[in-house]
């Protein structure tokens, strides 16, 4: 039974880094614009990128 | 039928901002200004590199980016200096009107940082309940002794600061309810998932084999999935009707007495000031005409769809839209004493008579959530009576029954069917304010429709075009070209609709009240006015009239009629047939409501109404027992659209109209206000299929958990189930208007010939 001390923390760990990564998407403001974020994956980015700030 | 930008009606020429942008920079914490624009016209996802693009041209910009759902874009810079103007010329240039807006005013970022909770509280207790879950699966299935004892110290490692977390939505609520001495849905939810999380942690604490951890967290998450889904369609309705808002915010010209000009915001305006009022422009305050004259549309104040004649000393209220010439106006009231707050008031008493609706949910919460308690409760001492005083077992069974009543699935149950709706409402083009609006409208029994700017489009419409010769139309669209006055603009579309080119005419002049004047290859025309032209005024059928004189010889009269919407005589049918009582009430003269009403097919009419008089026949109707549904657009309907059971208004209505409705509706066609009332009718029906489900399953579930057979096995799988199935089932709602869109109910080409109906009536 030893293995649990090893696969629980493990299997929370995951857990916890999902819901880490989710928070810090949405403190980021990935779900700010759901929709243009479906339409940009189709649009042709051919002009230089500059630099955006943090809030994009 | 449906626009793709929502607001589009709503703008004319006074929409564009031309003030100071000034007051809208926002300095961030670390030096940055950042400005937010919305731009209504920003429907086609191609525009998002464009703007994006042209923005990177501003010399000076640091960074533009579009927020597409919100149709807004947010641009920052470092340089103080740097004049934000040329981002709105930018704008300008690629054809979009933009306007600036504050965040923190509109409500929008109250309204985000709600659902970012909320967001976070869901995703905080899904990740416990999956995790928790999976140990207590390992439970289940057989582990004992000091491994089970691991297990369930785990869980409550996780369960405890999740509730604590998680649950403060409910607790609040609940915490809120109880002060005011209420019971609420949210009563029993903190109840149980407090008391379940502690009678865990104490059967942990004694080794226990069972704990209720996972049922604890599990409806905790399912429930504030039902929350979110709630918040959210509320929080896309109130954006949407907040840009519309912030598009009416209006500023104006103030001459000083210096003779210099400044704009400002027409809140600040004070008597006494004189405001310049350009033609195409509406008038921010009430005043006098001071110097000038010009035509004033006043249909969103009064309903009167002509415009009428303003003079030096004629009176003027905000609202009222200047047509042909430029005026000075003399702003005479403010505050209170306007004709604006007299509307407001009515509006703000009528709204409070509203508010005694109670949503189904609600009533259901006060019979459930006390039904729920004594249950509990009548378990317990059940149970204390015939162990004879075990209070151990007694309080888990009582705690067991609190979790399995639990309105986890009645807590889906409506907001469920009701985020789906808004959003096959949103596709149809309407936009609800609440889901209290979706109940009320399916129990309508009587629309009352206002005439101008509602059932018709308010703009004429050349109506006698065929008797008009190509030529005659030519010289009079030459003529009527350059005017603002709409039957003029009603001349150059119907010469446009027969392909007809207009005439150079040359030494154009316009005469506010009288009509337009010009040569034509060197011959005086005028088109305008009977009186100004000359010709016997008694002859007319009561229609607003041009005459076109050519030479000093009547040409031809050209008749004009406010154009209805288009489906509208399809739509009252469709009313009509469904068994509704529908009426209009409208502000208009005698003739014009009659000939609407006997197009459309309309038994009661009223015409020449005052706001008052709406307000007290709709207050009158509801005090007969029928269920109002008012649709209106002006100011004159604001108090109707406030005291109806439920309101509805096009998107090109006053701000006051817009604010006052509960739902509003975009487009020139009608038939939203019928797909509204289609859509409610199977929410209510889906909401109601919902309660049918979760209470079906608490009579079978109930007796399980009261004779203590209730595991936590049970009660977690019971639970979840129950939830999928409701969610599931209010998933159907988009399936029925995916096959059958609403609109294919109404036959489009049914609308009757105008002209044909009118001989039929006389």
């Amino acid at each position: 039974m030893t293995i649990l001390l090893v696969l629980i923390p493990a299997a929370l760990a995951l857990g916890a880094i999902g819901l880490a990564a989710f928070l810090w998407s949405l403190r980021n403001g990935q779900f700010d614009d759901l929709d243009g974020a479906a339409h940009r994956i189709l649009v042709d980015e051919d002009r230089p990128k500059r630099s955006t700030d943090g809030r994009d | 039928m449906m626009t793709c930008c929502p607001v589009g009606p709503a703008l004319d020429a006074a929409s564009q901002f031309a003030g100071d942008l000034a007051p809208w920079v926002i300095t961030r914490p670390d030096g940055d200004r950042e400005l937010d624009l919305i731009i209504p016209g920003l429907c086609a996802p191609e525009s998002i590199p464009l703007i994006e693009g042209a923005l990177e041209q501003v010399p000076g910009l640091a960074a533009a980016r579009v927020n597409f759902t919100g149709k807004r874009v947010i641009a920052t810079w470092t340089d103080p200096a740097f004049n934000p103007a040329g981002i709105v010329e930018a704008l300008n240039e690629l054809g979009f009107m933009s306007r600036p807006f504050d965040p923190s005013h509109s409500g929008l970022d109250a309204d985000d940082a709600q659902s970012r909770l909320l967001l976070r509280a869901v995703a905080v207790s899904g990740f416990a309940a999956a995790n928790i879950m999976l140990l207590s699966v390992s439970v289940w299935s057989g582990a004992e002794g000091s491994t089970r004892d691991l297990f369930h110290w785990i869980s409550a490692g996780i369960a405890l600061p999740t509730v604590a977390y998680a649950g403060r939505p409910f607790f609040r609520s609940a915490v809120r309810a109880l002060s005011s001495g209420q019971f609420n849905m949210d009563v029993p939810i903190s109840l149980a998932v407090c008391l379940a999380a502690l009678m865990s942690l104490y059967e942990t604490f004694n080794h226990g084999e069972v704990a209720y951890f996972d049922a604890s967290v599990t409806l905790l998450f399912f429930l504030l999935t039902g929350r979110y889904l709630d918040h959210l369609m509320r929080a896309r309705a109130r954006s949407a009707v907040s840009q519309l808002l912030s598009l009416s915010a209006s500023s104006a010209m103030v001459e000083e007495a210096d003779g210099s000009t400044r704009i400002m915001a027409a809140t600040a305006l004070q008597p006494e000031m004189k405001m310049l009022v350009a033609a195409g422009e509406r008038l921010a305050a009430d005043g006098v005409v001071a110097a000038g004259s010009s035509e004033i549309d006043r249909s969103l104040l009064t309903g009167e769809s002509n415009p009428e004649v303003a003079a030096k000393g004629a009176i003027v209220h905000a609202g009222m839209l200047n047509l042909t010439g430029p005026l000075t106006v003399t702003v005479t009231a403010a505050g209170k004493d306007t004709f604006l707050a007299e509307i407001i008031r009515l509006m703000a008493s009528a709204e409070q008579s509203r508010s005694r609706f109670v949503r189904v949910a609600d009533r259901l919460a006060r019979i459930y959530s006390p039904a729920v308690h004594i249950l509990a409760a009548t378990t317990l001492a059940g149970w204390l009576f015939w162990t004879g005083g075990d209070w151990h077992s007694s309080l888990m069974t009582a705690i067991a029954v609190l979790i399995i009543t639990c309105p986890c699935a009645l807590g889906l149950a409506v907001p469920a069917v009701q985020a789906v709706a808004s959003g096959v409402l949103f596709r149809n083009g309407v936009m609800i304010k609440d889901g209290a609006a979706l109940e009320k409208l399916s129990g309508v029994d009587t629309v009352i429709f206002d005439k101008t700017g509602t059932l018709t489009l308010g703009r004429p419409r050349l109506v006698n075009g065929a008797s008009i010769t190509a030529a005659s139309l030519a010289i009079a669209a030459g003529l009527a070209r350059s005017s603002r006055h709409p039957l003029s603009r009603a001349v150059c579309e119907a010469a446009k609709a027969r392909g007809i080119a207009p005439a150079i005419v040359e030494d154009i002049q316009e005469i506010p009240g009288r009509g337009l004047s010009g040569l034509f290859q060197g011959g005086p025309v005028r088109l305008g006015s009977r009186k100004w032209c000359g010709i016997d005024e008694n002859d007319g059928q009561g229609l607003p009239e041009f005459v076109l004189m050519r030479n000093s010889r009547a040409a031809s009269i050209f008749t004009f009629e406010d154009e209805l919407r288009g489906d509208a005589a399809a739509v009252i049918a469709k009313l009509k047939d469904d068994g509704l009582r529908v009426e209009i009430l409208s502000g208009d003269r005698e003739a014009a409501v009659r000939r609407a009403a006997v197009a459309l097919g309309i038994e009661r009419w009223q015409a020449g109404v005052t706001p008052q008089q709406k307000l007290a026949y709709v207050e009158q109707l509801k005090e007969a027992g029928w269920k109002v549904l008012m649709v209106g657009d002006g100011l004159n309907d604001a108090p109707a659209l406030a005291a109806g059971l439920t309101s509805m208004a096009p998107s090109s209505a006053t701000d006051i109209g817009r604010t006052a409705a509960d739902s509003i509706f975009m487009g020139e066609s009608l038939l939203p206000v019928l797909v509204a009332r289609e859509v409610a009718i199977a929410t209510q029906r889906l909401s109601l299929q919902n309660f049918a489900l979760a209470v079906g399953y608490n009579v079978f579930a109930v007796p399980i958990a009261m004779l203590g057979f209730a595991s936590p096995l049970v009660a977690a799988v019971a639970m979840s189930t129950s939830s999928i199935i409701v969610i599931a089932n209010s998933l159907r709602l988009g399936l029925i208007f995916r096959q059958r869109p609403a609109s294919a109910k109404v036959q489009q080409p049914d609308v009757p010939d105008l002209a044909h109906l009118e001989r039929r009536a006389a």
